[in-house]
């Protein structure tokens, strides 16, 4: 398939991993940031082609994986309310919350839809004027401009029984939270590529000077994975540290300024929770003062709902990039797709999800 | 940012173990399907044929051995690109008598209405199911009609069940898979799952995928006139190429490794599979069928599937080995080597 089987070239993909594996003297730990990338690396069995000396670690970045649980009980609390049509993107409805996930508040009678786009929870709530409609709105920079438009929208057609439950939040300050973190571990990191598409890349530049760290904004083919990967520690090996765009063919250095100006008409900068890691500050958007009538979390007065995490599985440090699936007690026993003891195991982008899914083979050979 | 350690706890919910009411993941074929029924279907009836497994019972009445297997179709939309729900209702029946080298014969129909389900509507599949009959050479001999309240169902479920005579010459059997057996998909996989998924109410793409809702027997039946070594046969539906193959693995104590490049897809369903993030290895199919075949045989065998208008993209895509028995194993572009596990449940579309 054109575009898509030249990123997918094994010639040109062992190519890239003899570059790598002749060009690293050193050890280096590279984060992705991105679950996409994550999926890619462990889908393609990329880390068991890279020499020794180059440790993937996976990041943060699966927006299921980071969403904290309140905001999942709060969303099923919502979802089960009489006159509520609850609308979410397909991977959030498996999601565990304290005592259920959206699967089974649906099994149970709640009307909850998966949509494939917030426009579409719009339409639903024009068509169904007598019911209230709430998206669940999740992610990254990536689905926050259309999340924002889905309000923005909303509001033009003077449709008011639709909302949205936010939990959005933001790449640079995880990064900086981890580069912080005294157990870090990170050389340089492969940004999102579809982050950057919509944000640019002028925001890390800061953060790469800051801490001498390589970011390269990657792609999400093996092929981008791999050039990504090269780019970096080719900086590391030389000893220097400044933004570098693997993604060009998708990303520009401003990003989409259309996408960040309707970001800035409805949403507002917050600290934010984020599961596995805690509160980051400024970390997050939430809906601000003139849109807050689309706020589902005021409109149907949940936000006295606040859950503590439970202390049994590790995919806090998962996250972080401190411990690998594989080093779980819980891995593939307890824990496992059928049974997610957390959310790192349940979205296709989780990199216990990823693991299990791909790599268990290799696990379970070398028991 | 605090230091983490397992005291301090990162978080995680409590695990939701077992659900307590039935979830659409039990119905999906994949791990909680596969549950249900060895839990409380097979444990509580129970018997020597039903222990077997198949998709089709093998029976003995007064000496003539018969097929006999029954199956529901729910689908929405009840019209899809390619076919309709009564047309695959006939086929779906037909495959699963003709896996294991039955010759289908008669068929039941029974249908659920909805009131208010449109007469047109209802007489185009009804048509439809005529034609899908007599292709596939079988007679609807008895029936049954209910109708039940507007939104007690979805416009129109169908039941078939249907027997058929069995071929003693063949011992085709998803337990019958032998160490160096080649393993044979009949052509283009994930067809009727994104021609479904992508005909569903909310996504704005435009659609060309067709379903390949057909009946198989007439290939079975050139299949076995070429070779009598055919080990196992399968219609890879619910879940897909992944849960047919975990299945032979399972019930043949073998390992399976396939060649993830080898497997014939149609450009516009990858890409539909690309957009959603689906892995096609786990999307119904209703047209096409996995053969398994000692290796001898396995050449002469793709040919004359190649040679049929239902097997014409046949490949070859793995082979059956000693190693990693019960578990199925792919190798990627790069060279790797990865587990294919029975999937779950439904698999959800992607947030990004």
């Amino acid at each position: 398939m054109k575009y898509l089987d030249e990123f997918r070239d094994p010639k040109l993909a062992k190519y890239l991993i003899e570059k790598i594996n002749k060009i690293a003297s050193k050890k280096w730990a590279i984060m992705e940031l991105c679950g996409g990338q994550t999926h890619t690396i462990i889908q393609y069995g990329i880390d068991q082609l890279l020499s020794e000396n180059i440790e993937m670690i996976h990041g943060p970045g699966c927006p299921v994986c980071v969403t904290p649980l309140e905001v999942i009980d709060r969303a099923i609390e919502i979802a089960k309310r009489k006159n509520v049509i609850f609308t979410s993107f397909g991977d959030m409805l498996r999601v565990p919350g304290s005592n259920e996930d959206l699967l089974k508040a649906k099994s149970l009678g709640a009307d909850v839809r998966i949509v494939y786009s917030p426009l579409e929870a719009v339409k639903i709530a024009k068509a169904n004027p007598q019911k209230e409609v709430v998206f669940f709105a999740v992610g990254f920079e990536t689905t926050a401009p259309a999340n924002a438009m889905a309000i923005k929208h909303a509001s033009d057609l003077g449709v008011t029984n639709f909302s949205e439950i936010v939990s959005q939040v933001l790449v640079p300050p995880a990064m900086e939270a981890i580069l912080n973190s005294p157990l870090n571990r990170v050389n340089g990191f492969l940004a999102a590529g579809h982050v950057c598409t919509v944000m640019g890349y002028w925001e890390y530049e800061p953060i790469a000077e800051k801490y001498s760290v390589p970011i390269v904004p990657t792609g999400f083919e093996p092929v981008d994975m791999l050039e990504g990967i090269y780019l970096a520690v080719k900086q590391l090996e030389e000893g220097i540290a400044f933004v570098e765009n693997q993604y060009s063919r998708s990303i520009k250095r401003e990003g989409n300024e259309a996408a960040q100006n309707i970001l800035k008409e409805v949403f507002q900068i917050e600290d934010k929770k984020w599961r596995g890691i805690g509160e980051i500050p400024q970390s997050g958007l939430g809906i601000n003062k003139k849109y807050e009538n689309y706020d589902a979390a005021l409109k149907f007065d949940v936000t006295s709902i606040k859950t503590e995490e439970s202390k049994l599985c590790i995919s806090g440090e998962i996250l972080q990039g401190n411990k690998k699936p594989f080093e779980c007690p819980a891995f593939g026993k307890e824990c496992s797709p059928v049974n997610p003891l957390g959310a790192t195991m349940v979205s296709n982008e989780g990199a216990c999800a990823a693991y299990y899914k791909y790599n268990r083979y290799k696990y379970l050979v070398n028991q | 940012m605090r230091n983490i350690t397992l005291e301090n706890g990162f978080n995680c919910p409590l695990p939701i173990n077992n659900y307590d009411t039935i979830q659409l993941a039990h119905g999906s074929g994949g791990r909680l399907t596969s549950e249900l029924i060895d839990e409380m279907f097979v444990k509580t009836f129970g018997n020597e044929v039903l222990n077997k497994m198949e998709d089709q019972a093998s029976l003995k009445l007064n000496g003539n051995e018969i097929v006999f297997t029954t199956d529901s179709f729910v689908v929405d939309p009840i019209f899809f690109p390619g076919g309709n729900i009564g047309e695959l209702a006939i086929n779906g029946t037909v495959n699963d008598l003709c896996m294991n080298g039955a010759t289908p014969l008669y068929l039941s129909v029974a249908f659920i209405l909805e009131e208010g389900l449109k007469i047109s509507d209802l007489f185009s599949i009804v048509l439809s199911m005529k034609k899908a009959a007599d292709e596939a050479g079988v007679k609807i001999v008895t029936g049954d009609t209910k109708v039940v309240n507007k939104g007690q169902c979805d416009k129109i479920y169908i039941n078939t069940s249907g027997i058929g005579v069995r071929n003693s010459e063949v011992d085709i059997s998803a337990s019958n898979l032998k160490v160096g057996d080649k393993i044979i998909v009949s052509g283009t996989i994930a067809d009727h799952g994104m021609s479904i998924m992508t005909s569903r109410e909310g996504l704005s793409f435009q659609n060309d995928i067709m379903s390949d809702t057909v009946s198989l027997n007439d290939l079975v039946k050139s299949m076995i006139e070429t070779t009598k070594n055919i080990h196992a046969m399968r219609d890879p539906t619910r879940s897909g190429v992944a849960a047919t193959l975990n299945e032979f693995a399972k019930q043949s104590d073998v390992g399976i490794n396939i060649n993830a490049e080898k497997i014939p897809i149609k450009p516009n369903v990858k890409g539909a599979c690309e957009i959603l993030g689906i892995d096609p290895l786990f999307v119904a199919n209703e047209g096409k069928l996995i053969a398994v075949v000692a290796a001898e045989h396995a050449e002469n065998l793709l040919q004359i599937m190649r040679a049929h208008r239902c097997g014409k993209d046949s490949e070859i895509i793995g082979e059956v080995v000693n190693e990693h028995r019960g578990v199925v194993v792919k190798k990627t572009i790069l060279g790797v080597e990865q587990i294919v596990d029975l999937p779950l449940g439904e698999q959800l579309p992607r947030i990004c």
